[in-house]
């Protein structure tokens, strides 16, 4: 933590960079973001396990980019959003110092994106355990049954889209849910209109997620939101063999054409 | 019904559709149900929210004037969902309204007084309703004065009218299109709405200066006015907040503690100095 | 009417819920599933929570649901027909077991609903609706109703409110005409009161602020730093909003399939880029500290002013449901000291 804190101060000190994010001390011994401007203030960064929130949200935030450069405190999954984001030329890599976090918590070096890109390719990839053994419980199920827990999930949503807000690959200036010419889904929270917008969004973010499981933390209701697109991201890499968030190509499973693609699902 | 509800539009038959400009289309507008129709009673400056079924409802001044009994007229550019659905509208067909809604512009307060009117590209329709009220009453109001401008000739509203408000002896109409919009046969200004007002000069002097337009050019035409020695709630306009319901509930238009939708459209400029910025 | 006190014990305290369910009504009831505490229709008895904290959502519900029918509409050769909705299939709810914050929000719902233009569909559904209160005996870090006039045992809003009493039994204090024609026709569930004193079981919630002091401040703060600084963090989410028991923020939408369909009222929020946005593309609210500064000057600034009451009835919901630690009690401590320029 000192190292952080220390490697923080630096950056701001030297102009490197004119605004850190990380994580403090929030309310009721919760952590959440804080955005540090002065050097002096770099003592609030902790990291800890409680830590979670998907810090990568923010670097498509207007007043965020303002900024110019900004160091990002970046787990894993941070690091990966920021290779999607580089790739999908959502932020520039240039304005982005990733203050890597190893997963024992020790503070990495990174002296460009392009390390970032290194380490994330020795790092095994995949869902947080807890979440795959729900979604192998799942996949056991019959489609029937599985169809049932969704409908009864996804029949509370009240369309709040904190799952959406949450995401930082949901970046979209107007989501497919606020088209109305014409209206592709319904934009009213009720059970159908809730399936049309989840299935589609889980499918805009299909080789796009990164496991992070920001979506369905965000969810007020507990919707398990996260593992749509959790199960999305290991269809593509059973299909396409990539994972999204580590390389800063363009290379999404969806978007991109290879010739040696599967084609066994095109019905 | 055995309720009544606010929500529920009344059914408007589209009696004939006018072709103002590329993409704006005036709507006149008879109630289907003729005894609605005798009660509706409205006065310049309000509002409607126009409606198709299944298209969605959207916020658009009554364009028509309330000395004009048996229609209604409204004036919309095809842009968003709801004018797009009414633009595929033919005579004959169905259109929801409720209303009307909003404050009104104080014509009586007017009486005596010389009117300035300054209105820009399609705000001239808000506009249109109240300057023909007020010159449906000529003989209360001293000079009236008009200054339009469109972005090109093509895009002026209202042509008809504007040639009759030309050929009156008793209206002073300036029309203007901004540069390169003009065409060759062109008589009128070229240049910007506060450039020719700054222009043209007209006098403060128990003068009422109605401004509508696009925020750009409400913007630039204000000081313009100040200028010329106009007082703060001597300047009247309408803001054009995006709207739902139209009557104070659904949140909308709230701009500092004023609604738009009930305490305006309608305000003076010494008004919106004391109101947040966000229109 | 003047307020009478009885006594119900936990056993009659189901059949009182059995009898107002049996007789008709619908009950909207908190219960504990998917790891929170919400409120459902027509729980079982024994399904009810009585020790949550809070519910995840509001009342608001019952009065102002998340889509709301307005009426309906039919095309045929002849044109279009608009059938009104029919008010008569409006069922009669009962709020069973909401905290004295909840009862409280609606009369500031009935305020919005009504001022000016009175909403038919809101007030037919508030003309059927009961409300059987249940004060606080505990409370969290996010409750705050001592700083904006309420208490853990207020009776505003309830027809009956009840009070846990240490012995199990339950204090009930009998409020209004409908709470009395409740009680009456279950009389047989009441005995008589002895003078208990709710005070001594009420959770203890300290004020935290002076928000007639928030309030002045933010007459003079709109243009302080304060709303970057403490709302970079805020995602834009609809979260605070549609958990809030007194939001009322709405959109309408239509949904129809070859000219048959219907208008609709749906949950909107001031939070969202897209709320305010014209068609022109000008957007008068753009960026995000521009929308928060909305949703708190709206509670504190312009409800007080325009409709007399105080937007917030604190809760603390949407503090639980952010997702991002944007707690307003914290921001309204700190909106209650921030130095203004006069
Ligand atoms: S888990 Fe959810 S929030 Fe995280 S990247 Fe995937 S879709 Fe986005
Ligand atoms: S966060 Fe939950 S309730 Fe909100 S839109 Fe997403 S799934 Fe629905
Ligand atoms: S603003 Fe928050 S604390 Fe206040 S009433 Fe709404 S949800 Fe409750
Ligand atoms: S304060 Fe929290 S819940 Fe409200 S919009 Fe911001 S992120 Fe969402
Ligand atoms: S348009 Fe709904 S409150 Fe003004």
């Amino acid at each position: 933590m000192d190292n952080l804190r220390q490697k923080a101060k630096e950056l701001l000190e030297s102009k490197t960079v004119n605004l850190v994010i990380g994580y403090e001390n929030g309310t009721n011994g919760k952590a959440r973001a804080v955005f540090i401007t002065d050097p002096e203030k770099t003592g609030k960064l902790i990291y800890d396990e409680r830590c979670k929130q998907n810090l990568a949200v923010y670097l498509n935030k207007h007043e965020v980019k303002h900024y110019g450069k900004i160091a990002i405190v970046a787990p894993l999954m941070v690091m990966r959003s920021i290779l999607v984001l580089v790739s999908e030329c959502q932020v520039k890599k240039e304005n982005i110092v990733a203050l890597g976090i190893g997963e024992d918590g020790s503070l990495l070096d990174f002296p460009s994106l392009e390390v970032v890109e290194k380490y994330v390719a020795k790092i095994p990839l995949g869902n947080p355990q807890s979440d795959q053994e729900i979604l192998d419980k799942l996949n056991a199920m019959t489609m029937e049954q599985r169809r049932a827990f969704w409908q009864n999930e996804l029949e509370r949503c009240f369309k709040c889209y904190a799952c959406r807000a949450a995401c930082p690959m949901c970046y979209c200036l107007r989501c497919t849910v606020e088209c109305n010419q014409p209206q592709w889904i319904s934009a009213p929270a009720h059970p159908l209109g809730n399936l049309e917008w989840h299935m589609l969004r889980t499918m805009h973010l299909t080789g796009r997620c990164v496991s992070c499981g920001d979506c369905g933390r965000a969810c007020p209701l507990n919707i398990p939101i996260h593992l749509l697109t959790m199960q999305q991201a290991e269809e593509a890499f059973h299909m396409f063999g990539v994972r999204a968030g580590t390389s800063m190509k363009a290379e999404s499973a969806l978007s991109t054409y290879k010739p040696d693609d599967k084609e066994n699902f095109i019905l | 019904m055995s309720l009544s509800n606010i929500y529920v539009p009344y059914l408007m038959e589209i009696e004939s559709i006018t072709e103002e400009a590329p993409e704006v289309r005036t709507f006149r507008l008879k109630f289907k149900n003729q005894e609605e129709g005798e009660n509706f009673n409205f006065k310049a400056g309000q509002f409607a929210e126009y409606s198709v079924m299944g298209g969605g409802e959207s916020t658009f001044c009554i364009a028509s004037p309330p000395t004009r009994a048996g229609y209604l007229e409204c004036t919309f550019r095809r842009t968003g969902r709801v004018t797009n659905a009414l633009s595929k509208l033919e005579v004959g067909d169905t259109v929801g309204l409720r209303g009307p809604y909003g404050n009104i512009f104080p014509i009586e307060e007017w009486e005596g007084k010389n009117l300035l009117y300054i209105a820009g590209g399609i705000a001239l329709p808000p506009m249109r309703c109240v300057i023909w009220n007020t010159i449906d009453k000529r003989e209360k109001y001293k000079d009236i004065t008009i200054v339009y401008g469109a972005r090109t000739v093509n895009d002026l509203v209202y042509k008809n009218e504007l040639k009759e408000w030309e050929e009156r002896p008793d209206i002073n109409l300036i029309t203007t299109v901004d540069p390169g919009g003009e065409t060759p046969e062109w008589k009128g200004e070229v240049g910007f709405v506060p450039t020719i007002v700054d222009k043209v000069a007209p006098k403060a002097e128990n003068t009422i200066a109605i401004v509508c337009g696009p925020p750009i050019m409400i913007k630039f035409t204000f000081p313009v006015l100040k200028k010329l020695g106009f007082a703060d709630e001597n300047i009247f306009t309408t803001l054009e907040n995006r709207m739902k319901c139209g009557f104070g509930k659904c949140g909308r238009c709230n701009v500092g503690k004023y609604y738009v939708c009930k305490d305006g459209p309608v305000f003076t400029l010494s008004q919106l100095n004391n109101m947040p910025a966000e229109y | 009417m003047t307020p009478e006190k009885k006594i119900i014990d936990r056993v009659a305290l189901d059949k009182l819920y059995e009898s107002l369910k049996a007789a008709g009504n619908k009950m909207f009831a908190p219960v504990f599933r998917n790891e929170q505490t919400d409120f459902e229709y027509n729980p079982n008895a024994s399904e009810i929570s009585y020790n949550h904290i809070q519910t995840t959502q509001s009342v608001k519900n019952t009065v102002f649901p998340k889509i709301e029918n307005l009426f309906r509409f039919e095309s045929s050769q002849k044109g279009v027909d608009l059938l009104n909705i029919d008010f008569t299939k409006v069922p009669r709810v009962v709020v069973w077991n909401a905290h004295p914050c909840d009862a409280a929000a609606f009369s500031a719902l009935d305020s919005v609903f009504n001022w000016d233009f009175k909403d038919e569909i809101y007030n037919s559904r508030r003309e059927k609706l009961a409300v059987i209160g249940m004060s606080c005996i505990k409370a969290d870090e996010n409750c705050f109703c001592t700083s904006v006039d309420l208490n853990p045992g207020s009776v505003k809003g309830s027809d009956i409110l009840l009070t846990p009493l240490a012995n199990g039994t339950y204090l009930a204090e009998i409020l209004t005409e409908q709470g009395k024609a409740i009680a009456d026709a279950n009389a047989s569930l009441f005995t008589a009161s002895n003078g208990e004193n709710k005070e001594e079981v009420l959770a203890k919630v300290e004020k935290q602020f002076d928000h007639s002091k928030v309030t002045e401040n933010l007459a003079n703060g709109f243009e302080n730093p304060f709303w970057h600084e403490f709302s970079l963090r805020c995602i834009g989410c609809g979260a605070c909003a549609y958990v809030c028991p007194i939001c009322t923020c709405f959109d309408i939408q239509d949904e129809s399939k070859a000219g048959n369909g219907r208008r609709l009222r749906c949950w909107d929020s001031c939070g969202f880029g897209l709320f305010t946005l014209h068609t022109s593309g000008h957007n008068p609210r753009e960026i995000q500290s521009q929308r928060w500064r909305q949703r708190v000057m709206h509670k504190f600034s312009y409800q007080p002013d325009r409709n007399e009451f105080i937007g917030c009835v604190g809760c603390g919901r949407c503090s639980r449901a952010c997702p991002v630690d944007m707690n307003i009690l914290e921001q309204l401590v700190a909106l209650e000291k921030l130095e203004v320029a006069k």
